[in-house]
């Protein structure tokens, strides 16, 4: 034991973390680590297994072995909702926003209050609430359109609200799942420039395909391949990490 | 200014009104007591009907055993009254007096103890929501805990409700069997079987069924009500934003039980019996029927429908006794396929619209008259 030389406190540390799904393992014995404030892009090829390491941390996918602490809380013990709590945030690959309610009922819904069946019974639109929602509702572009019903916003404005209502549970760590596909050329530039704005005192996890949008924000990169890490640091150096041009970026 | 805050929006508080006006004042002035008891009972449907509003409609939880709860209540009260119809003096020429009839006849010669706590009134009031609420709380904590959801859901709620019906059908005994608790008379030695009582019982269930229309809607109008939507909608994401939708769905199933009980409770008082019929497949699916007739979405809508199907089917089996099943089958598909928002889709497309631009014209034209033309008036 080496007194004095205690590892860094991360926020999030993914240790050994494996799941099989008969018997084929989606993640292997994958290690991550993610520091404060910092912004983390997971890359790999189709089927390495990116999606479902998100899945984990966030408790939709269930880990085989390996652990998952946040915060020094083990994750892999806790229900989804308990891990909502614990400050951890997740955007879905589609745009997962509730097509039937208005813009400000989806992220008034997110908002981290009365979320027990009697409190949400008793749940009041207060003045602090309708702040937070105004806010928010600026920061994603869409403050004209807060009494509009969800379903009639374009693609990219899904996107943004989405992301909205994860901003407006305010978590410690945001994970998102491709932010940026199927959005066009103009919706890109504005997302990066959100993402940008919203990473100050958060981490922010993402997956992404998009090499431009990728260099535009990420601190750290990793590569997975097969379920395990391929390559990890800045985008300099797994760019001319020749495993990773050979399976991922080559193509 | 974001959302109405009003409890009832304009439409509504037409919906409202007019369906106070005729269950209040109109029904009861222009049906005879044997008309207004027919309306009565198909209004204990509505009671379901609401419950199912907020489960299905909005909570997107389709429960195929709401007979189960409707029984439970409607069973209870039954118990009640059938214990006080069996009193020493009524059954001496019983084997063993003091207990209901069909006990004796089953050789059964002590009141089993399930049955005693009902000689109190305030007990059985209170089992009628309790004894509901427990079992649609079991049953929704084991299905919604497990993520059993959907078709499967659905699926279970009618095998319990022909369990039910198998198990009152076969302990004849203590439940009276396929001929249910009948001859039920009085209600603290208050004749229940008068016209008079079933004037009296009829303005009762029309406050009650008010009463449950102000809860659902007081609940649909709460954040509450919009978690229901949103997980219909996107169960994950609100998984995912820190709710715990079992418990939600454990909710909203539990507060359609209590709306189907206090229907069958009145049913009994009603009609003056309860029997295995009203719990079992059929029954528990035609109540599904007069939801999507009225519109699953409406609280007002489920009223009507529960009305207007039931009044179909008195009349048309009076008529065609074989061709009503066909019938109400024929009515759900074309429900389904034409007009999925039931009842209330077809008033709000095609009838609102049309009063909407009467008060609109009546109003502008009234500025016109005024001299006063407001900003924004509109030209046509």
């Amino acid at each position: 034991m080496l007194i004095g030389h205690r590892p860094k406190e991360f926020l999030l540390a993914v240790e050994a973390l494996t799941v099989s799904f008969d018997g084929f393992k989606a993640v292997n014995d994958l290690s991550l680590y993610v520091e404060e404030n910092e912004i983390r892009v997971i890359i790999g090829p189709n089927g390495a297994g990116k999606t479902t390491v998100l899945d984990l941390i966030c408790g939709k996918t269930k880990a085989t072995s390996g652990s998952i602490q946040f915060r020094g809380k083990e994750l892999t013990k806790l229900k989804e909702n308990q891990i909502v709590q614990a400050g951890v945030g997740r955007k879905f690959q589609t745009p997962s926003i509730y097509e039937d309610l208005t813009v400000f009922e989806n992220l008034e819904i997110s908002f981290p209050r009365g979320r027990t069946v009697f409190g949400s019974l008793t749940f009041q639109r207060d003045a602090a609430v309708k702040d937070r929602v105004e806010e928010v509702a600026e920061m994603i572009f869409l403050k004209d359109r807060l009494n509009v019903y969800a379903d009639q916003l374009s693609h990219g404005q899904k996107q943004w609200l989405e992301i909205g209502m994860l901003l407006i549970q305010n978590p410690d760590l945001l994970m998102l799942d491709e932010p940026v596909a199927g959005m066009s050329v103009s919706e890109r530039a504005k997302t990066a420039e959100l993402l940008n704005r919203i990473i100050k005192d958060r981490s922010v996890l993402v997956i992404e395909h998009d090499m431009k949008f990728v260099e535009d924000i990420a601190h750290k990169v990793t590569v997975l391949h097969q379920g395990q890490i391929l390559s990890e640091g800045t985008m300099e150096h797994v760019k001319n990490d020749p495993k990773v041009v050979e399976v991922y970026l080559g193509h | 200014m974001i959302i109405n805050s009003r409890f009832f929006n304009r439409s509504e508080l037409i919906g409202f009104v007019a369906l106070a006006l005729l269950l209040f004042v109109i029904l009861p002035l222009t049906l005879d007591v044997f008309r207004l008891n027919l309306v009565a009972k198909y209004l204990t449907y509505a009671f379901v009907a609401i419950g199912l509003v907020l489960c299905w409609g909005y909570g997107g939880i389709l429960s195929l055993g709401q007979g189960v709860f409707f029984g439970l209540g409607g069973y209870c009260m039954a118990m009640y009254l059938k214990l006080e119809a069996s009193s020493v003096a009524n059954t001496k020429i019983q084997s063993t007096p003091g207990i209901p009839d069909f006990m004796d006849w089953n050789q059964i010669t002590q009141l089993p103890f399930f049955w005693k706590p009902f000689h109190s009134f305030p007990f059985t009031l209170l089992a009628i929501i309790l004894v509901p609420a427990f079992f649609s709380f079991i049953i929704g904590a084991a299905m919604f805990k497990r993520r059993v959801g959907g078709v499967y859901f659905a699926i279970i709620t009618q095998a319990i409700a022909a369990i039910l019906t198998i198990l009152i059908v076969g302990q004849q005994g203590y439940t009276g069997g396929i001929n249910g608790i009948t001859d039920l008379r009085t209600l603290h030695g208050w004749d229940i079987r008068t016209d008079h009582a079933k004037f009296i019982l009829y303005f009762v269930e029309v406050v009650l069924l008010f009463g449950c229309i102000v809860a659902a809607q007081f609940i649909r109008l709460t954040k509450l009500g919009r978690i229901l939507v949103a997980m219909r909608e996107k169960e994950d994401r609100v998984r995912f934003s820190g709710y715990s939708v079992a418990n939600f769905k454990i909710f909203a199933f539990c507060a359609a039980a209590i709306f189907a009980a206090i229907g069958g409770a009145m049913f009994t008082l009603e009609i003056g019996f309860m029997s295995p019929s009203f719990v079992g497949i059929v029954p528990s699916i035609e109540m599904v029927i007069y939801t999507a007739v009225g519109g699953r979405m409406s609280i007002f809508g489920a009223v009507w429908g529960s009305l207007l199907v039931n009044f179909a089917k008195t009349s048309l089996s009076e008529s065609f006794p074989q061709l009503w099943l066909f019938g109400l089958g024929a009515l759900f598909i074309a429900v389904v396929l034409a007009f999925p928002d039931g009842l209330s889709g077809i008033w709000r497309d095609y009838v609102q619209p049309h009063i909407d631009r009467l008060i609109a014209s009546r109003k502008s034209k009234a500025r016109w008259a005024d001299g006063s033309v407001a900003d924004g008036a509109p030209a046509e």
